[in-house]
């Protein structure tokens, strides 16, 4: 089933990765497998924030040599950022397998990216100037808790919590996902896509990489692609609309935006609310509700609506 | 002992305004109660009330099973009038009541509100989610604000009025009753409906009555397109008179008067069923 939510706050820095983990909390019976974020903080000028992990929660309790291995991968994607000229600024352990890194670093991305991913075990899950991704098993809480996403201090944010279907209980399945390689760019999804394969094949001939089997990284994917070619966040989201086949419901945010868009028939749900200095959007209204008690308009997207709204 | 069928009065005005023109007489029109037969009218566990007899509770902090019951609960100690505070978008709130009731809602509900009622008066002051009023067999449901989609699913009986804009799929397979939408509906709405009345005095989304049996549609705004052996009809003025009567009663008007409203019905190029069941199909064959 999967629970989405979105929020953005125009003008105004909040606790957002508290409002964020209240929203999710809130779906747990929606999709009790994972939880993840996607928050944006403050950015800060010359530095990227770059959030990798290095091996699933799953395989820690598989013996004692992989809290070596563990150790041996890290220090590989340091040497490894060091030999392509990045600097590492501030290095924190968030967990004993996934770190946020502050860096400096002036080149390719992508390149950067292959480079840290050629590591056995590893995975980015994020590199921007605002955007931290953050995403493992467990209800909205537990990850809150975990990563000490409650006092996260942003503008806006998107959010998943998600019910296993057709790809793996892990990190990697998780959502949301990265654009890989975009800065900034991370994506939450509810739905299912039918044309995951044929899409998949020719974004992968096209260069593209894929971690997971999960069809929500194909949309993550595929906006990378129509970004890299050249069209803007709204041409991109709307072109998805019409060449994605299935039905589905998705959240985008960027470093100054959040966007969503709907299948053509609308069936998958999502409520929103649009106020003047905030927006939320959620599968389910119950999510809104967990933090603006109070009265307010909300309403439900249309089939084929594409939105973007920029804080 | 019910009559076990009931020849259709072709004079009827259901008949007249189209709401079902083709004479069916086999099995699948067997009638299995009278209206004579008063014990039919009645669950074995609905209850008694008194709606001069009024509570009001605090839904908060209870979830969606507790407020549930606290609403039987009250019916059972004869509260006729009930009025919940704060239901903040909770989902299956106000299900399956199946007797007389007031019941209010001061906020929003959440998906699958007001569904398997019959009987019950229901007003709800903020907006609804999926699936409001599903399987709804009679009685009123009034919210104020919008609605999300499948508003009215399967609706058997009763009215259900929404005065915003809901989603898509409104009525999707009603079977009768009747729907009124103040502002505008989503795509697919009406679709597969077999019977009943689905009112929108905004604009309707795509594919309008798509696979439509039976039952009638009236728009009042634009129509973006019509879905398949979903085609246009003329007004009556058995049409109009019920119209205007049914929308005074929510105090709603059509924008610009009910004789304009657009008819929709089913052109019934895709009946391919007859009068026989399966069974006495393979005989004939």
């Amino acid at each position: 089933m999967c629970g989405i939510a979105g929020i953005i706050h125009r003008g105004k820095k909040v606790n957002i990765g508290g409002e964020m983990t209240a929203m999710l909390q809130s779906m747990k019976h929606r999709g009790p497998d994972s939880s993840g974020y996607a928050v944006y903080g403050s950015p800060s000028a010359g530095q990227l924030v770059m959030r990798f992990k290095v091996a699933e929660q799953e395989d820690l309790p598989r013996g004692l040599e992989i809290h070596d291995q563990i150790k041996r991968r890290r220090a590989e994607v340091d040497s490894r950022i060091q030999s392509l000229g990045g600097q590492i600024i501030a290095a924190e352990e968030a967990t004993e397998y996934a770190f946020r890194y502050r860096i400096h670093y002036e080149g390719d991305l992508r390149r950067l990216a292959d480079h840290i991913e050629d590591v056995d075990g590893t995975e980015i899950l994020s590199i921007g100037h605002a955007l931290e991704l953050i995403k493992d098993l467990g209800d909205a809480n537990r990850v809150c808790q975990q990563y000490k996403l409650n006092q996260f201090v942003g503008t806006h944010a998107i959010g998943h919590v998600r019910m296993a279907t057709e790809s793996d209980v892990d990190i990697c399945s998780a959502h949301p996902f990265w654009a890989y390689p975009f800065k900034d760019i991370a994506l939450v999804h509810n739905g299912q896509l039918t044309n995951y394969w044929g899409k998949r094949r020719d974004l992968e001939r096209r260069g593209h990489r894929f971690m997971s089997n999960c069809d929500s990284e194909l949309i993550a994917v595929y906006l990378a692609d129509r970004l890299n070619g050249g069209y803007s966040l709204e041409e991109a989201m709307t072109a998805s609309v019409e060449e994605l086949d299935g039905v589905f419901t998705y959240l985008v945010a960027t470093s100054d935006s959040l966007g969503m868009a709907k299948d053509v028939m609308a069936a998958k749900p999502m409520v929103l609310y649009e106020g003047n200095d905030c927006i939320a959007l959620a599968s389910e209204e119950v999510a809104i509700r967990s933090i603006f008690p109070d009265e307010i308009e909300t309403l439900d997207p249309y089939d084929g609506e594409v939105r973007v709204w920029r804080n | 002992m019910a009559k076990l069928t009931k020849e259709p009065d072709q004079k009827q005005p259901a008949h007249r305004v189209g709401l079902h023109t083709e004479q069916l007489v086999g099995r699948t029109q067997q009638i299995f109660f009278s209206a004579e037969e008063e014990e039919n009218y009645f669950y074995p566990d609905s209850l008694t009330v008194d709606f001069a007899k009024r509570a009001e509770f605090d839904a908060a902090e209870m979830d969606s099973r507790q407020i549930n019951l606290t609403i039987r609960q009250l019916m059972g100690e004869g509260h006729g009038t009930i009025v919940v505070h704060n239901p903040l978008a909770k989902h299956s709130l106000g299900v399956g009541i199946l007797g007389r009731l007031q019941l209010h809602f001061e906020g929003s509900l959440g998906y699958f509100g007001c569904g398997l009622i019959d009987g019950p008066n229901i007003h709800i002051k903020g907006r609804v989610g999926w699936s409001c009023a599903e399987n709804m067999l009679a009685g009123t449901v009034v919210i104020e604000k919008n609605a999300g989609s499948s508003f009215g699913a399967a609706l058997r009986g009763g009215d259900l009025v929404c005065r915003g804009d809901v989603g898509g799929r409104t009525g999707i397979d009603m079977k009768g009753g009747t729907i009124i939408i103040g502002g505008r509906t989503g795509a697919f709405s009406g679709f597969m409906m077999q019977r009943g009345r689905l009112i929108v005095l905004g604009n309707a989304g795509k594919n309008l009555g798509d696979s439509m049996y039976d039952g009638i549609i009236y728009v009042g705004g634009r129509i973006e397109s019509l879905g398949i052996d979903a085609v246009p009809a003329e007004m009556t003025e058995l049409d109009v008179d019920w119209l205007n009567r049914k929308l005074k009663t929510y105090g709603l008007e059509a924008p610009k008067g009910a004789e304009n409203l657009q008819k929709i019905v089913a052109g019934k190029r895709l009946w391919n069923y007859d009068n026989l069941e399966p069974a006495e199909k393979k005989i004939v064959l």
